[in-house]
Order: structure tokens, then C-alpha cells, then sequence
């Protein structure tokens, strides 16, 4: 098929699907208008039923805890899948090939690019993600934030120190074994949380712990600590991601001879 | 409240602009940045749109992980090459 032809069967599709669009957005109500009934009611209770302020989380990690699990391990299965595809075997193409001669640099191309700007900053820079990640992982029931959140932040300082001190430094802040017990822990802490609900006669995810109260650290019960689980779970699985994908970057340092 | 309504507007229009300039770069170097900045642009919008939870993700995973992940994607390439 020509480019010309194509451009003409896009003019006619993109047409009918914009129409369409159009039909449907007219369906909606009004921008910024919500029609549901649920978002009132738990607003109203939530606070007095779990003891959070931030009742976003307490819908993700009690109300509809389940639907989060499965969320979880999405991400889970992903990494996971990830990691399977990346991994080398021995005897793979890959480790069959003649070690590369010795680099002439120590450092390794990517501490050498490393710019005086980002080694001065970076300090700083990792200690505030660092602080503000676990800040944002313990006070999802509090404030805006979130396992989900915090995990994210706290693993661009995992990026950072790549960044700043160079591969061998990550590496030594990386163990993937420590990871994945970490990931596969975490993940399988949500499940064992659930089952607390499940030994005490209740549902599974039943948030059975005393509640505390609200605005207190400790309080909201199962919430806090599925919270924890889960920002864990998401730190250590994007920096498995991150050592597998800055694999390729880190072989330029020099080889180490089996 | 008008403020904030033209607050609103905005952001979907740059998001508009730059989700745009992410499909209209042809290069990937210089795609990975401009779809960091289109990750940012869509925090700061789903801030607007009363949503600071998905916007600390969005900052995170869209303006953070996406393009450290694939920049290191195109470096693996480029040694392949």
C-alpha cells in the first residue's frame, strides 16, 4: 500500500472515529461534574469506618483491596516477565562470545561523563528522594501519597546513585538477591495480611487491626501495613528493572575474568 | 475559581501540544526528553483535575523510570551497532 492510499484510508477512518468520539463525548456529564453516588458516601464515611484522612487510600488498600492485590501482582508478573527475558543463561549467545580486552579507563565510561554538577548535587538530591519516598510510603493513610507513589520515588534514587557514582556503587546498593526476596516477600505479605482477616472469621482483607486514631501514625489498622508492603514491593521491583536494564550500560566497565 | 479553571485549560493544551510533539519526533534521543516532559506536563495536569496521588505516580513513572529505562534501551542498541 502507497503512502497516498494510505493517507486516504486514515482521512476516512480518522473521520468516523472522531464523529464517533464526539457522539459519545456528548453522552458525558458536564467537565468536573460527578453524577456517582459512591465517591459522596465514602467520603462521608471513611474517616469514621477506617480512621484515615486520606480516604483515596483507604478505597485503593481496604474498600477495594482486593482489585489492588491483583494489581500488585501485575506488576509482579511483569517484572517478573521482564527479568525472563533479560536474564543471560550460560552457553546463551551472549556469554559464548570472547570477553571483551580490558577497558583502558578505571572508572568506566559512564563516571567519566559523570558532570562535577551532578556528583556536588547528588548528595542532597538522594538523601531528599530517599526521605520524601519512605515519608510518602508511611503516611498514604495521612496525606496525599501512597505505596504505589513512594515506591516510584524512592527508586529515582536508586537512578540517582547510578547516575552520580557510577555502576559499581549501584551494584553494591542492588544485591539482586536482596531484591527479589524484597519483591517476592512483599508481595506475598499482602496476601498474608488478607489471610489475617480470614483467620479471625472475617473476609479476606477484612481490616481486623485496631484503628488508632485518626491522624496518627500509627492508625488505620490493615491499611498501613499493606502500604508498607506495597512500597516495598514497587521499590524493589523498578530497581530490579533498573539493574537489568542498565545491564548493557555497566559491561563497559572493565571485564571481570571468570 | 476562574483561575483555576484557566489553570485546567492550559495544562490540557500543553499536554495536547506535547503528547503531540512525542508522535511528531522523529528521533528517539530527543523523543525520550520530550516524553519526559509530556510525563510532567500530565502530573501537573492531574494535579489540576484534583488528583495529587496520580500525579506523584505520573511524575515518577512518566517523567522518571519511563525515560531512564528506555534511554538505557537506545545506549544497549547503540553498542549493539
Amino acid at each position: 500500500m502507497n503512502s497516498a492510499s494510505r493517507h486516504i484510508f486514515f482521512a476516512i477512518f480518522g473521520a468516523a472515529l472522531l464523529a464517533f468520539l464526539g457522539w459519545g463525548m456528548r453522552g458525558l456529564s458536564p467537565f468536573g461534574h460527578y453524577p456517582g453516588p459512591y465517591g459522596d458516601i465514602l467520603n462521608a464515611v471513611a474517616s469514621n469506618e477506617r480512621h484515615v484522612q486520606n480516604v483515596v487510600t483507604a478505597v485503593v488498600f481496604d474498600y477495594r483491596g482486593f482489585d489492588t492485590l491483583g494489581e500488585e501482582f501485575i506488576l509482579f508478573a511483569s517484572v517478573t516477565g521482564v527479568l525472563l527475558l533479560l536474564r543471560k543463561e550460560k552457553g546463551s549467545e551472549d556469554e559464548r562470545c570472547a570477553p571483551e580486552p580490558p577497558h583502558e579507563k578505571t572508572a568506566g565510561v559512564i563516571d567519566a561523563a559523570t558532570e562535577d554538577v551532578t556528583r556536588v548535587f547528588s548528595p542532597g538530591i538522594i538523601g531528599t528522594i530517599l526521605i520524601f519516598g519512605v515519608y510518602m510510603v508511611l503516611t498514604g493513610h495521612l496525606s496525599v501519597g501512597g505505596g504505589f507513589q513512594g515506591g516510584a520515588i524512592l527508586s529515582a534514587a536508586w537512578l540517582m546513585i547510578f547516575l552520580a557514582y557510577g555502576s559499581e556503587a549501584f551494584h553494591s546498593v542492588s544485591r539482586q538477591s536482596i531484591l527479589e526476596w524484597a519483591e517476592a516477600g512483599a508481595a506475598g505479605s499482602y496476601v498474608l495480611i488478607g489471610c489475617v482477616g480470614l483467620i479471625c472469621g472475617r473476609a479476606f482483607l477484612t481490616n481486623v487491626l485496631p484503628l488508632g486514631q485518626t491522624g496518627d501514625l500509627l492508625s488505620s489498622g490493615t491499611i498501613l501495613l499493606i502500604d508498607c508492603a506495597v512500597g516495598v514491593e514497587v521499590t524493589a521491583a523498578f530497581v530490579l528493572l533498573l539493574v537489568h536494564f542498565l545491564k548493557p550500560l555497566e559491561e563497559e566497565t572493565p571485564v571481570r575474568t571468570p | 475559581m476562574t483561575g483555576f479553571r484557566i489553570f485546567q485549560g492550559v495544562t490540557l493544551a500543553l499536554v495536547a501540544l506535547t503528547g503531540a510533539a512525542v508522535v511528531f519526533t522523529r528521533d528517539p534521543k530527543r523523543q525520550v526528553f520530550i516524553a519526559g516532559i509530556y510525563g510532567a506536563l500530565q502530573g501537573i495536569l492531574y494535579f489540576s483535575l484534583h488528583s495529587p496521588d496520580v500525579a506523584l505516580s505520573e511524575i515518577a513513572v512518566g517523567s522518571i523510570a519511563l525515560p531512564a529505562l528506555v534511554l538505557a534501551t537506545l545506549a544497549k542498541l547503540e553498542k549493539v551497532k
